[in-house]
């Protein structure tokens, strides 16, 4: 075994923090440490720009479509260090780490050239349209539907449907969607992968008011939206294992530097409750404490998934890292609230803003359902890496 | 960057397998726990000798093979998954790196020599009578008159004392505390003036006793390097052995986990395997989230011994709390997946559960080991006492 980066690697990290302070020290101080999802929109576009023109937003890509061929261990590096000096929410991030790899695996090159290059420069904003109110946990049960009609423009998707805690549909440009194109077939076959611009009339976005008081997820309905006919990724009838292979990516480097962004939270927590007395409570220190290896654990795990994809594989570390972080942060907030005591019952303004760790206490309720909820995970855990049989499937529709 | 056992290390891993595999099968162990001894005398003369792996971490200099804490840790994973009974651990993993910390150069050649090429086999006397962990609880006593000493007082909770060589004993001169006035001595096994009393121990699979040194005379080259002196190196002697125990809990760990996944795959109820019930697979799933948590805690500490030193306590403590925690939760559940069966002596699920518990009491439990973390975290002093 071999723990720490090359000197190359950590030549690197001085380069992109370099960046990443001038940055968020100058021109883009305002957004240092936004991490609302629905913060500062227009700012955060501004963002996504500057990080695109300096080259530092997809560092993954090919040259040519504005990355910089950076490496795996680089990657990591990179979103280590946006997370230490807290880089904003990245209102870019699922144009950049979902649909632009799923394109550049599955993509014709016709969508390449059209989609990559304005991802790469922050010009274009992306959200996902998977959830659907009768499609949660059971992704598969699609409704939403698009067939191809003949029109004065060519031939175009016609969507019909309702998708739902679509994120960031108020301020996107496009929507990767998953629509049943084959009539009268079931769950995750007959669906497809299609591409479609949000600004058109056949589209309204409705903001969904959380137990936050935000409203960061949206319903998104679909009344005769179109997109191009050749705006589907892989053929009619793929659409679930493209959308699979998106998820996959879900589980990719941004994730690994989760733990940076948390430290920070801990480090906030511990200076609370340094300042407040709790910290010499033995039942507040063990849990600071348990915090605090669970921190670790999500960094050497990182540190296990990264030599792991390096090689092109999955370690059990993956499997477990998206239940472990989840929870973990559900549990830090619970901590937070007792170190805070009933002072952290107060609100930071009005009508109902919350920040910091009362904010994680009430957010991080959500980390454990979106994205597959904690018993999904479990059931992928349980049946994919212990190889225990699949619970039979129920009849009703 | 390459956080995953090397291809070398990889080997180490399959050979100790198939080797246990072979030679300490569950009705071999359990053999070797109704004999004197507690634990095979053949199994680790093989170990020692045919595998060299008793001299597997000593430096080459004193004819060691020369490797670190990861290949360790290996074998100690390996030795927990089979539970198996040996004087291994305290042997290899605590008086080796103990001796070579701390030993003079003669003491050095000798004693690492004799572990080295498996001639001795050494019991550690490094706790108090109650096993507190650390210099804090060290309750035999070292004095001096005129370049001699005498031993005096206990030492609780000797893992392997009764079939032993040597026995390393921690000793603090008369009204010294903490990790002043520290010196370790090291015993012939059978000198005069030492009772060993063995002890009806919760774990079946590693026998413990306490010693009592009554005016032990002790000669001037007993005392291991410079007397009162040993305090810093026994606390790092114990991260070492708490890193190592650490691999321990998460072989026994990933043996419970495979064990109840076998069980939950063919055992039928309600006309399905009940490895199909999502209760049954949640809770398998959470064991495999604790284990796979373990498995990084472990292999992090066994490399920052060999690469980082100066974390070596937080990474020590990270690993005893979590895989010792994870042992316990996943030898706990086993019982509980296993149903009625589970239960039964004839199971082997009690021996984990037992060896679970028993591993998390040693040389500090998880909750002393998050409060030593929360120390180390900068929380300031707690107001209660340390404990175990």
């Amino acid at each position: 075994m071999k723990l720490g980066f090359t000197p190359k690697e950590e030549s690197f990290r001085a380069g992109a923090a370099a960046w990443l302070e001038v940055q968020l020290a100058g021109e883009f101080a305002d957004l240092r440490g936004v991490s609302a999802h629905a913060a500062m929109p227009e700012r955060r576009k501004q963002w996504e720009c500057a990080l695109g023109r300096a080259g530092w937003s997809c560092i993954g890509w090919p040259k040519a479509l504005g990355g910089r061929e950076a490496t795996l261990a680089e990657q990591v590096i990179f979103a280590e260090e946006y997370a230490r000096l807290e880089g904003p929410n990245r209102i870019g991030h699922l144009g950049v780490e979902l649909l632009g790899p799923t394109l550049l695996a599955l993509g014709s090159d016709a969508q390449k050239q059209r989609f990559l290059r304005p991802i790469a420069l922050g010009e274009e904003i992306w959200c996902q349209g998977y959830s659907e109110p009768n499609a949660g946990s059971d992704l598969a049960n699609v409704r939403t539907r698009a067939c191809l009609e003949q029109s004065a423009n060519g031939a175009q998707w016609v969507i019909q449907g309702q998708k739902t805690w679509t994120s960031l549909a108020q301020f996107a440009d496009w929507i990767f969607m998953l629509a049943r194109t084959e009539e009268g077939s079931r769950g995750n076959r007959g669906l497809s992968y299609l591409l479609v611009p949000m600004k058109q009339p056949g589209i309204t976005v409705r903001p969904i008011r959380e137990m936050t008081g935000e409203a960061t997820f949206n319903e998104t309905i679909f009344e005769g939206a179109r997109t191009a006919a050749d705006y589907i990724v892989g053929n009619p009838g793929d659409g679930w294992e493209v959308a699979m292979a998106t998820l996959g990516f879900e589980r990719g480097v941004s994730t690994l530097a989760h733990q940076m962004a948390f430290r920070g939270e801990l480090e906030t927590l511990i200076a609370i409750a340094v300042e407040n007395g709790t910290a010499r409570d033995p039942l507040i220190r063990q849990r600071l404490a348990d915090a605090y290896i669970g921190l670790k654990i999500m960094r050497y795990s990182a540190l296990r998934m990264l030599t792991h994809a390096q090689s092109g594989r999955l370690s059990d570390a993956a499997y477990t890292y998206r239940l472990y972080w989840g929870e973990w942060h559900k549990k830090l907030g619970e901590l937070a609230m007792d170190v805070l005591g009933p002072e952290g019952e107060i609100a930071a303004g009005a009508p109902y803003e919350w920040k910091g760790p009362q904010h994680s206490f009430l957010f991080s309720r959500a980390e454990t359902i979106y994205g597959g909820t904690s018993e999904i995970q479990r059931n992928i855990i349980a049946e994919r890496a212990l190889g225990l049989p699949k619970e039979p499937r129920g009849t009703q529709s | 960057m390459q956080f995953a056992l090397t291809p070398e290390q990889e080997l180490i891993r399959e050979v100790a397998r198939g080797f246990f595999d072979e030679k300490a099968s569950s009705a071999k162990m359990r053999a070797a726990l109704q004999t004197s001894a507690g634990y095979d005398l053949n199994l680790w003369a093989a170990m020692a000798h045919e595998m060299g792996w008793a001299g597997i971490a000593i430096p080459e200099a004193y004819g060691g093979a020369g490797l670190g804490m990861v290949e360790l840790s290996i074998l100690q994973h390996e030795l927990g998954r089979r539970l198996v009974p040996s004087p291994f651990f305290s042997t290899v993993c605590v008086a080796a790196p103990l001796v070579a910390a701390i030993a003079d150069e003669s003491q050095k050649a000798e004693l690492l020599g004799h572990i080295a090429r498996g001639e001795v086999r050494v019991a550690v006397a490094l706790t108090g009578r109650r096993g507190l962990p650390g210099c804090e609880g060290i309750t035999a006593e070292l004095r001096a008159s005129r370049g001699r000493y005498q031993l005096m007082g206990e030492s609780g909770l000797v893992i392997h004392a009764r079939a032993c060589d040597v026995i390393l004993v921690a000793a603090r001169a008369p009204g010294t505390k903490g990790r002043e006035g520290v010196s370790v001595v090291c015993l012939d096994a059978s000198g005069a003036g030492i009772t060993v009393e063995e002890l009806v121990m919760l774990d079946l699979t590693r026998r413990m006793s306490l010693l009592r040194f009554d005016n032990v005379e002790i000669e001037r080259d007993a005392v291991l390097g410079e007397s009162e002196t040993a305090g810093d190196a026994l606390e790092n002697a114990l991260d070492l052995a708490r890193i190592a125990l650490a691999a321990e809990a998460v072989g026994g760990a990933e043996w419970t986990l495979e064990m109840t996944c076998a069980y939950t795959k063919q055992r039928i109820q309600f006309a399905r395997s009940i490895g199909s019930f999502q209760a049954v697979k949640h809770r398998l799933a959470d064991m495999m989230v604790l284990l796979e948590a373990a498995r990084s805690a472990s292999w992090y500490a066994a490399c920052v011994v060999d690469e980082l030193e100066g974390e070596i306590a937080e990474a020590a403590a990270i690993a005893k709390a979590c895989c010792c925690d994870a042992f316990y939760r996943c030898a706990a559940d086993a019982i509980q997946l296993h149903g009625g069966i589970g239960f039964t002596w004839e199971h082997d699920a009690h021996l984990y559960f037992k060896r679970a518990r028993a591993v998390a009491s040693l040389f500090g439990s998880p909750a002393w080991q998050r409060e030593k973390l929360a120390s180390l975290m900068g929380l300031g002093a707690t107001v209660a006492s340390p404990g175990f």
